[in-house]
């Protein structure tokens, strides 16, 4: 090796010298290095989201240069027949093209879908890992906040996606987001001519700004909101289980970034990539040419909204027909319980739980270490039964699939399910409490009899070394 | 040292796997800080066939695209293509991950409470105050400043729509006299409406897409009709037209409930698909059951000389999902 101004060259040293000397970031690089990430596959459900989300931006920026957001309407003349001289908006226009006279467009378009679902999906399973394991508590009580803004943020971005497509499926739920948000006490009416410009369907104006909203707002929302979501949990490092006499409160044990976990987050990046291409061109997902074009005037029966969007139509079919009046004016239009305060009151339960269970169980320390659902019966039991809520009102949105399925009438069902949103959770709160405890109480006792072994051997080893002894 | 990253204590680097005095890293003589560990000249082999096997699948999707016209080109193929070369990059990393890095178990504390910076920062803030003699003051003055430059920037918005003026929902095309037409605007005949099923009506002259524009249009047997006194004669020969849009959240009305043994079964329903709010048709639209919180609005009908349907007026309360003022009296001022 040649020696140049008394320092040997190495291929890795001088480019790291030459941006440390203009950046000024060794240190802290030396130490994200050998951040330290502790070892379970439940860890992971977070990082499958984030990779989703790349995906979606990716693919997004590719279909967003095909998009035309007008409603002037334009007559279709192109190669897929069944559409051929009907008359449809030029957004809608620009996605059929996108979807079959644009080399990789489908490909492009279902992947982008598929990744939104996927990406709503994996928050959801990682929501309720960082729930049953108690890791909301102090000190990542803001994380946990932050993780529910952008669920809900992620729900509208969702839907506005598919919205800008402009077909009657997706025209329909933007059809009933209009009758929801002029449900909206007192200043719906206003607020919804204001965001659409004129009664439904609104101006042509609408569709542009659901577009910027949806390309540019909401993104620069979200990713700030993941940006400081992950630098929270940097800060504060991630929960650990206790799996070994080293973990403890105070001290984290698992891989560093660099080298050995860094190939494996990469690794988990790429298998995310590949299933979500995969499912974007082996699996068919809106073919929006079978709904045809938005009319406002027509619907179809069998409509459902994207799978995220379940609980809220669930919730719009079995509230009873109840609207709150005053003298001749309307306090609460019926959609608003299901649209609104439903929602609401579901934000409101998560966001406020690390607070309320550390005032209930009157436990305001720190906790770094993750808990198996059983050592907490009352968290986990209360989760079983809000998610068996939530889940119930989301299948009774697909009641009219499962009169279809199992042929009990849509009023059967609806009279069964008005029943069951509420017992089934109540009975599932206690069993799973019960269950709870009783691993635990097994798992004490199974301790204790180790415990108890492990003294049994020591005393026998100490009674045999005193025989073996001489004199 | 950084603090976001925890303290380095003198054995937060001890690791388990490999030899801590085995040979110096980067050639200066210093001791490993990652220690050695084995070669492993299979899995190095494995990696490079995965990562062959990947670039075989890019390649394949580019040369799919570049030789395929677009309707030609299998969907299928190009996202099997693609995905599958980011599997196969995943499983070369795996392997690295697996067997030619080393997996260290290395430890580090948890961020420790900072009280003393805590309090500097109160107290720093504190003592800035030290020439501010009316605080209140100066913040109620801030706080006006405040809160009406937060005035002045949200009142641009208002210029997105109309707000305060809520008569735009109110407004249909319907008046007395106007034609009723078809979906592809052929003017429809009195004659031309059968039992037993529904028809969609638009105004003549108007703007289909309308949340006033559609109506549906059925024929019932006049002797079954028990609608409100005011309406006797909006229904000509037993043809009665409502509003098209649901009351509840505003999807179009698209099934029709007509009894296949009317001695024993309900009378004729409207249901709407998304929420199933159905309406009494021979009672002028109640809600019968499903969410809906007002009947559904019901439009006056007469035929003309030469046999058309045209509407007698504007509907009978507001049309669409409610707010505010939907009940507000009277219902059709002017119009």
């Amino acid at each position: 090796m040649s020696i140049t101004n008394g320092r040997r060259r190495d291929p890795i040293e001088d480019p790291v010298r030459f941006i440390d000397e203009r950046t000024a970031t060794s240190v802290l690089l030396r130490a994200v290095m050998r951040y330290v990430f502790p070892d379970h596959w439940s860890f992971l459900l977070g990082e499958v989201a984030l990779y989703a989300f790349i995906v979606l931006i990716a693919t997004g920026i590719y279909i967003s240069l095909f998009y035309v957001p007008s409603t002037a309407q334009t007559i279709y003349h192109g190669p897929y027949k069944p559409l051929d001289g009907q008359t449809m908006s030029a957004a809608y226009r620009s996605v059929i093209y996108l979807s079959f006279q644009a080399k990789a467009g489908l490909l492009m378009r279902q992947t982008h879908h598929w990744a939104a679902d996927v990406f709503i999906a994996a928050i959801v399973v990682h929501l309720m890992r960082v729930f049953f394991t108690g890791a909301f508590r102090k000190p990542r009580e803001l994380t946990w906040t932050i993780g529910l803004l952008l669920l809900f943020t992620s729900f509208l971005e969702g839907y506005m996606g598919y919205s800008l497509v402009d077909d009657l499926l997706s025209g329909i739920g933007l059809q009933i987001g209009y009758g929801v948000g002029l449900s909206v006490p007192i200043i719906g009416g206003p607020l919804m001519l204001l965001i659409f410009g004129a009664p439904f369907p609104g101006r042509n104006l609408f569709f542009s700004r659901m577009y910027i909203a949806h390309v540019f707002l909401v993104p620069l929302l979200l990713a700030t909101l993941i940006g400081v979501h992950l630098a929270l949990v940097a800060a504060r490092h991630h929960t650990q289980f206790k799996e070994s006499e080293r973990t403890t409160n105070k001290r984290i044990v698992g891989a560093p970034l660099f080298p050995a976990q860094a190939p494996r987050s990469l690794a988990l990046m790429f298998f995310t990539v590949g299933v979500l291409f995969l499912l974007g061109g082996l699996v068919q997902i809106n073919p929006v040419w079978q709904w045809g074009p938005f009319h406002e005037w027509a619907s179809e029966n069998g409509a459902q909204p994207d799978w995220y969007l379940g609980w809220l139509i669930g919730a719009l079919r079995l509230m009873p027909s109840v609207d709150v009046t005053i003298g001749h004016f309307t306090l609460f239009p019926n959609p608003v319980w299901g649209g609104v305060f439903f929602p609401g009151i579901v934000l409101m339960v998560l966001v406020a739980f690390p607070w309320v269970e550390a005032r209930l169980t009157g436990d305001h320390g720190v906790h770094n270490l993750a808990q198996r659902p059983r050592e907490a019966p009352n968290r986990t039991a209360f989760g079983v039964a809000f998610l068996a809520w939530v889940f119930l009102i989301f299948v009774f949105g697909a009641a009219d699939r499962v009169y279809v399925l199992v042929g009990l009438g849509y009023q059967t069902l609806l009279l069964i399910f008005h029943i069951a949103i509420w017992v089934v959770p109540i009975v599932l709160f206690f069993i799973t409490r019960m269950i709870c405890r009783n691993l635990l109480a097994s798992d004490i006792a199974a301790a204790a009899r180790e415990q108890a072994e492990h003294e049994a051997i020591e005393h026998a080893r100490a009674l045999a070394g005193a025989r073996s002894r001489p004199g | 040292m950084s603090p976001l990253f925890g303290r380095r204590t003198a054995s937060a680097e001890r690791s388990r796997s490999g030899d801590n005095g085995a040979p110096p890293g980067a050639g200066n003589g210093r001791a490993r800080i990652i220690p050695a560990g084995q070669p492993d000249r299979r899995a190095e082999n494995w990696v490079v066939a995965c990562l062959v096997i990947a670039a075989m699948f890019a390649a394949g999707f580019v040369v799919g695209y570049a030789m395929f016209s677009p309707l030609a080109l299998p969907n299928e193929y190009l996202g099997a293509t693609l995905g599958l070369c980011f599997i196969f990059i995943g499983i070369a990393l795996t392997i690295v991950a697996k067997r030619l890095v080393v997996t260290e178990e290395i430890e580090h504390d948890y961020p420790t409470e900072h009280p003393e910076a805590q309090s500097e920062i109160a107290q720093m803030i504190h003592e800035s105050g030290s020439r501010i003699t009316r605080k209140k003051l100066l913040l109620g003055a801030a706080g006006l400043t405040g809160g009406t430059l937060g005035l002045a920037a949200i009142a641009p918005a208002l210029s997105l729509g109309p707000f305060w003026n809520t008569t735009p929902l109110d407004r249909t095309p319907w008046y007395r006299g106007r034609r009723i037409v078809d979906v592809d605007g052929r003017p429809m005949l009195a004659d031309e409406i059968f039992e037993n099923t529904f028809y969609s009506g638009f105004p003549e002259g108007a703007p289909m897409d309308n949340i006033g524009s559609p109506i549906v249009i059925m024929r019932v047997n006049p002797a079954q009709l028990r609608l409100p006194a005011a309406r006797r004669d909006w229904t000509p020969d037993g043809i009665i037209a409502y509003s098209k849009i649901c009351t509840h959240a505003g999807c179009a009305i698209e099934l029709y409930r007509k009894p296949t043994f009317p001695p024993v079964e309900p009378g004729p329903a409207l249901v709407c698909p998304c929420h199933y709010s159905t309406f009494d048709v021979l009672t002028g639209g109640t809600v019968i059951f499903g969410p809906a919180g007002r009947p559904l609005p019901q439009l006056p009908l007469y035929i003309d000389a030469s046999g058309y349907l045209r509407a007698g007026g504007n509907f009978s309360a507001r049309v669409g999902p409610g707010w505010w003022n939907v009940r507000e009296k009277p219902i059709y001022g002017t119009y």
